[in-house]
């Protein structure tokens, strides 16, 4: 039995018996990803002798008998989450040498709930992205397909997962970089509720947007991640403290009579037909679980995708003005004087994709531009928010397709930034409006490659999201099947 | 709206960016393309509508002023590209 392959749940139970230990498991995650790695570039950065430290200590800790779920499990973090005395770049040039003081509060929950971390996963630069093409340290490829995309901007975390590079992930969500990844590789992806999961040591991009969540192999190992990273932390002040369920236990629940919303606007011309036709079988198997189908309307859903692309880099070119080449990170040090020094450190430092975002953001919220462009954009963000809300008082929750097409090819939307936005038409939405959402798998193309089906619900509605992927996971038996490398 | 060549060089002063010529052309053209479409925001009547900064319903945070243990000052220096132990260092500014 190939340990790398299994669940978390399964693992832990494993691990409980005496069956195996951390390092044993750990081993067989790091020989898997040795031999698989040069293929699929999920990892910026390896890190296999801390691996195998943090399984050792694991292991003493299994000893005690008193652990928890993730107690020995190794993991991958996406690299724009901080990590003490490990490389933390954001797949950036202009951070290719940082080295944070101090954890993430995800990373140091996930510390002591004795998990075991494998390495630092791939992105897009800065998370600004939908393919992670945008790494300064290269592509992602698609474990299904090794020339297509893994999706981004959390693509190295998916393919990570999909790819039983290790057993489950962290990745983070500004406009679907958890969901879009984990449809293209076929995994579990969520990105909870805003303020959920605090973004302390996040690696600020779109900070009203951005969120940090689980991928995983199954529904059951999402619940299980999301028990140790949720919860309210002083150290963020937008994260909400509001009592933590134990998400576990949602999943046993039947879904009869739980009412699933179809937004009319999902279903549009220009969808891929294998994709329709694998959603359609999916929302077939809710109604065969007892789910009421409904339709329900959400008209804004057609300027998410222009409201998002100003709003996001808005914040991004923010964000972004303290890289400057004086506290952290790259320095050209050709310039004379501070100015020069600034400009060209962070022309150099930024890859194309950043630049453009700075650039848009900067000019939608310079003066005179402000009102056409940002405060118009912040207005329809209102009209999506209401939308999504009212829909939430006739439904329990939504049902869509994560994007309108399978992974495209590498190489395939680099020369058209625009084609590349609309690859998150369907993801965008939810960020806007600060609601969760999750991407389970739901079948494959004639080609093989996966397609996900995106549930949303109204803030905090968690517990009925992973309800309903469970069950239909369950159901439909999908995430059995493996890509061949 | 088209956007100008001059624009992208405000633009990019204001951002802190040194373009060269030919990257600022690609960037004209980029930002025209998003920006027209953008231009579909204007079919939406927003008057009335308040805009929406952050999602969730807080307002301001506050906690107690108390000292906590902070980085040690030789840690926050460590990954400056230039620092002299005391600070971090910049080219001359005056």
């Amino acid at each position: 039995m190939e340990l790398y392959r299994l669940t978390i749940g399964r693992l832990h139970s494993m691990l409980k018996k005496g069956e195996v230990s951390s390092r044993e498991l750990t081993e067989s995650v790091l020989a898997r990803a040795g031999e698989v790695e040069p293929k699929v570039k999920a990892f910026i950065t390896e890190m296999p002798e801390i691996a195998l430290r943090m399984a050792d200590e694991a292991d003493r800790k299994i000893k005690t008998g008193d652990f928890g779920p993730l107690c020995g499990i190794p993991l991958a973090i996406k690299d724009v989450l901080c990590m003490e005395g490990v490389r933390t770049t954001c797949a950036s040039k202009i951070l290719e040498n940082f080295i944070p003081p101090y954890d993430a509060t995800v990373v140091s929950k996930l510390k002591q709930a004795n998990a075991v971390f494998v390495g630092k996963a791939n992105m897009d630069e800065f998370a600004m992205g939908s393919s992670t093409e945008n790494s300064a340290f290269g592509a992602t490829h698609n474990p299904w397909d090794l020339d297509r995309v893994a999706g981004g901007s959390s693509g190295g975390s998916a393919a990570a997962v999909a790819a039983d590079e290790c057993i489950g992930a962290l990745g983070t969500d500004t406009g679907g970089s958890i969901r879009l990844p984990a449809s293209y590789c076929g995994v579990v992806g969520m990105k909870p509720t805003y303020g959920r999961v605090s973004r302390y040591g996040l690696v600020a991009y779109g900070s009203s947007l951005d969120q940090i969540g689980p991928i995983a192999k199954c529904v059951e190992d999402v619940a299980l991640l999301l028990n140790v990273i949720c919860g309210y932390d002083p150290l963020d002040s937008t994260s909400i403290d509001t009592p933590v369920p134990d998400y576990l236990e949602s999943l046993k629940q039947d879904i009869k009579g739980l009412k699933v919303g179809l937004p009319k606007e999902y279903f549009i011309e220009g969808m891929d037909t294998e994709v329709e036709s694998a959603i359609r079988n999916a929302i077939e198997t809710l109604r065969s679980l007892g789910a009421e189908i409904r339709e329900v309307s959400l008209p804004a859903t057609k300027y998410a995708v222009a409201a998002y692309y100003i709003v996001a880099p808005a914040e991004a070119s923010s964000n972004l003005a303290r890289y400057d080449g004086v506290k952290y990170g790259y320095r050209n040090r050709d310039g004379k004087t501070l100015m020069d020094m600034y400009k060209q450190t962070r022309t150099e430092g930024f890859g194309p994709e950043v630049l453009r975002r700075i650039m848009l953001g900067t000019y939608a919220l310079s003066a005179g531009y402000y009102d056409a462009y940002y405060k118009k954009a912040s207005q329809i963000r209102t009209l999506m928010k209401n939308e999504f809300q009212e829909a939430f008082e006739k439904v329990d929750v939504l049902a869509t397709p994560v994007c309108p097409t399978p992974a495209f090819k590498i190489g395939e939307r680099m020369d058209d930034p625009l084609q590349m936005y609309l690859t998150d038409v369907f993801t965008i939405s939810t960020n806007m409006a600060g609601i969760p959402g999750l991407s389970v798998p739901c079948g494959f193309n004639g080609a093989g490659l996966p397609i996900g089906l995106q549930v949303l619900g109204g803030h905090f509605q968690e517990e009925k999201m992973l309800r309903v992927a469970y069950q239909f996971e369950q159901a439909a038996g999908i995430s059995q099947k493996k890509p061949s490398l | 709206m088209k956007i100008t060549l001059d624009e992208v060089q405000h633009v990019a002063q204001l951002a802190r960016l040194s373009l060269s010529e030919e990257q600022m052309k690609r960037l004209m053209d980029d930002m025209n393309d998003i920006l027209s479409y953008m231009d579909m925001l204007n079919e939406v009547d927003t008057s009335g509508l308040e805009p929406t900064s952050h999602v969730m319903d807080i307002k301001n945070v506050f906690r107690e002023d108390e000292t906590r243990p902070s980085l040690p000052h030789e840690k926050s220096l460590n990954n400056a590209p230039e620092q002299n132990r005391d600070s971090f260092v910049v080219p001359r500014v005056i």
